[in-house]
């Protein structure tokens, strides 16, 4: 019986050893082995053996991209012309029951809700919605691939971020007790980013940034597309900011209390959210600061599944100072990021995140924007939205988030009718006068 | 390939379905994993409210009519089969189909689409579209933009032109020779990316 226990401790040390001297230690240091590179090769590799190549579908049904008037003018050109004027025509009731149909069969919004399709398999039964028996020889690539993300992955990534969050509360706490000063902030960074090392190697993320020259700046607001929390990991790789959010309770509100010793961050009480000129207010005296670190702020407001950047709000945007767009892009072949908070929790989402191949995304640094006279907040958020969407290759919506949960309000049905008057009113007229 | 698929044996009647609509087994899983995410609650049929649901379909003038259109005369519930035959109307029409002189007509057919479009007018289905119903079309499509006596005008304009026989209504027939110039095919059909 001893023996057991000496071997499984020997084991266990072996374990650890590897861990922190192959891993840890390196990210903390932001050095890299390789080893990452060297896995997603093998992972390319592995799925080009089974011949399945990875693609993204771009939707389910062609659509005409044309407008409104495009549409309907086309409708009219073969109707026969009636010189009495008046410009409705009986096939213009076409145009709207087409693109009804069409919205029956795949809409823009709800898609955007729930993740992103593969055209191909890339040996994760969560994104094949049609598993079936396709091959012998592909379902043991298969049942190889799962036990290699149970069993030795998923162990591996765990332990990995136990100690990077461990590491962060202990870190923080320590560097709470000591007195204000350039030291403190050194320290302070050196924490977060090294925790957050340790947990990007937790979920085997490769990340690639771009023109780290625009990297935001203290006294600035971080504005970037959401996808999922991991943003926050991706992001504070290679950077330290300042983060905003409501107070939670749990695990979450332990990690909130003790951060926030070492280096200032906005923490609202769920009464004080209500209150948007408090808000405005905590964040405009953060950023007059110089001293304290930059924003974090994901204005979309939920989560997106990366395809596209959906309604910023303009909360963010009305509190002056500089805005540091960021436009993060995750690579879906490797595992989809995004967070359904609707189909997953927390927990079950992390589960899946770590048994997930690997999680690749680009991040590109956007240069730095401020708001120009006679633009509103709402017309500078839609042109920092654009240039997000631009840099990612992402779609530009202009729907909001929130329309996950709320209905469509009446005022878009009425530009319908408005956009569609205007075809036929003003020919109508010269002829009723 | 010899591979069965197991989410089309769970729907039932699937040949048949496959037959009368002429959808391949890859559309009729699309349309079910569709039919499957519109019904958020599980319960196996859509109704009003789950259409009502989509939000481009909430802003189109005529949604409500369009939604009406899959629900016969008081059924408040739409099943797939329902769904996918309603469906079908849009599938491109099939150019190489043989004319066999005892099938049925298919779905999409020509004429089939013009029905579906002129029951979005009639809706007392008494197969004329009176001239109440075709204002009641017009208000819908151009909602508060235009006065009572432009709206009475575009009307009176539309059934003068199609009406042939002076009955002061638009027939079935008449609806389709108005718009015998149109390609149906192009503008009432939907085409699958894959």
């Amino acid at each position: 019986m001893e023996g057991a226990w000496e071997i499984a401790f020997v084991f266990f040390q072996v374990w650890l050893s590897i861990v922190v001297g192959l891993i840890m230690l390196p990210a903390m240091f932001g050095v890299s082995l390789g080893f990452t590179d060297i896995y997603i090769k093998v992972f390319l590799l592995l799925c080009l053996v089974s011949f399945q190549i990875l693609y993204v579908l771009s939707g389910i049904i062609e659509k005409d991209d044309g407008s409104m008037q495009e549409e309907i003018g086309e409708l009219r050109r073969s109707h026969p012309k009636n010189l009495a004027g008046g410009d409705f025509t009986l096939c213009d009731a076409f145009y709207f029951c087409k693109k009804g149909i069409e919205n029956i069969v795949e809409d823009q919004v709800t898609q955007r809700f729930t993740s992103e399709e593969l055209a191909s398999w890339n040996l994760l039964t969560r994104t094949n919605n049609n598993f079936c028996y396709i091959s012998l020889r592909l379902t043991i690539i298969w049942g190889l691939g799962v036990f290699i993300r149970y069993c030795i992955l998923l162990p591996l990534r765990i332990t990995l971020a136990v100690i990077g969050l461990s590491w962060l509360v202990i870190g923080t706490i320590l560097v709470g007790l000591l007195p204000s000063s350039n030291v403190k902030n050194w320290l302070s960074d050196l924490v977060h980013i090294t925790c957050y090392r340790i947990c990007a190697r937790g979920l085997s993320a490769t990340i690639r940034y771009h023109n780290k020259e625009n990297r935001p700046k203290k006294g600035g607001i971080c504005v970037a597309n959401h996808t999922s929390p991991i943003d926050i990991v991706i992001l504070a790789n290679d950077g330290c900011y300042a983060m905003v959010g409501q107070v939670h309770g749990g695990l979450m509100g332990v990690l909130q209390r003790s951060i926030v010793r070492s280096c200032p961050h906005v923490w609202f009480e769920r009464s004080e959210m209500k209150d948007r000129h408090a808000v405005a207010k905590r964040l405009k005296d953060h950023i007059a600061d110089k001293t304290k670190l930059p924003i974090l702020i994901f204005p979309e407001g939920t989560c997106i599944n990366n395809t596209s950047v959906m309604m910023f709000k303009k909360g963010s945007f009305e509190i002056g100072g500089t805005i540091y767009p960021v436009a993060i892009k995750y690579d879906p072949q490797f595992g989809d990021a995004f967070w359904n908070s609707a189909k997953y929790n927390m927990v079950s989402y992390l589960l899946r995140m770590m048994t997930s191949w690997a999680i690749v995304c680009n991040v590109w640094y956007l240069p730095p924007m401020t708001r120009q006279d006679g633009e509103d907040a709402v017309q500078f958020a839609n042109r920092v939205k654009s240039a997000i969407a631009h840099q990612g290759g992402l779609v530009d919506l202009s729907w909001d988030g929130g329309l996950k949960r709320e209905k469509v309000k009446e005022s878009l049905k009425e530009e319908q009718q408005k956009m569609y008057s205007s075809m036929i009113i003003d020919t109508s007229d010269s002829s009723l006068s | 390939m010899g591979s069965t698929n197991s989410t089309l044996l769970k729907i039932p009647n699937v040949e048949v379905l496959m037959q009368e609509t002429g959808f391949s087994p890859a559309h009729i899983i699309r349309l079910h994993d569709r039919f499957k995410a519109l019904d958020k609650e599980g319960r196996g049929h859509l109704c009003p409210h789950d259409f009502g649901a989509i939000k481009e379909l909430a802003m189109n003038p005529i949604g409500d009519r369009i939604i009406g259109a899959f629900f016969s005369p008081g059924k408040e519930t739409v099943d797939f089969h329902t769904f996918v035959k309603i469906l079908a109307h849009f599938r491109p029409v099939d150019k190489d189909r043989p004319k066999e002189p005892n099938s049925p007509e298919p779905i999409n057919s020509r004429s089939n689409k013009l029905k579906f479009a002129f029951q979005l007018y009639d809706q007392d289905k008494d197969g004329k579209i009176s001239r109440d119903e075709l204002l009641q079309v017009l208000r819908a499509m151009l909602g508060m933009q235009v006065t009572d006596e432009q709206l009475e005008s575009i009307a009176d304009r539309t059934i003068q032109e199609a009406d042939l026989d002076r009955d002061d209504a638009i027939s079935f027939e008449e609806f389709r020779k108005s718009l015998e110039k149109i390609n149906i095919d192009h503008k009432m059909s939907i085409r699958f990316l894959r």
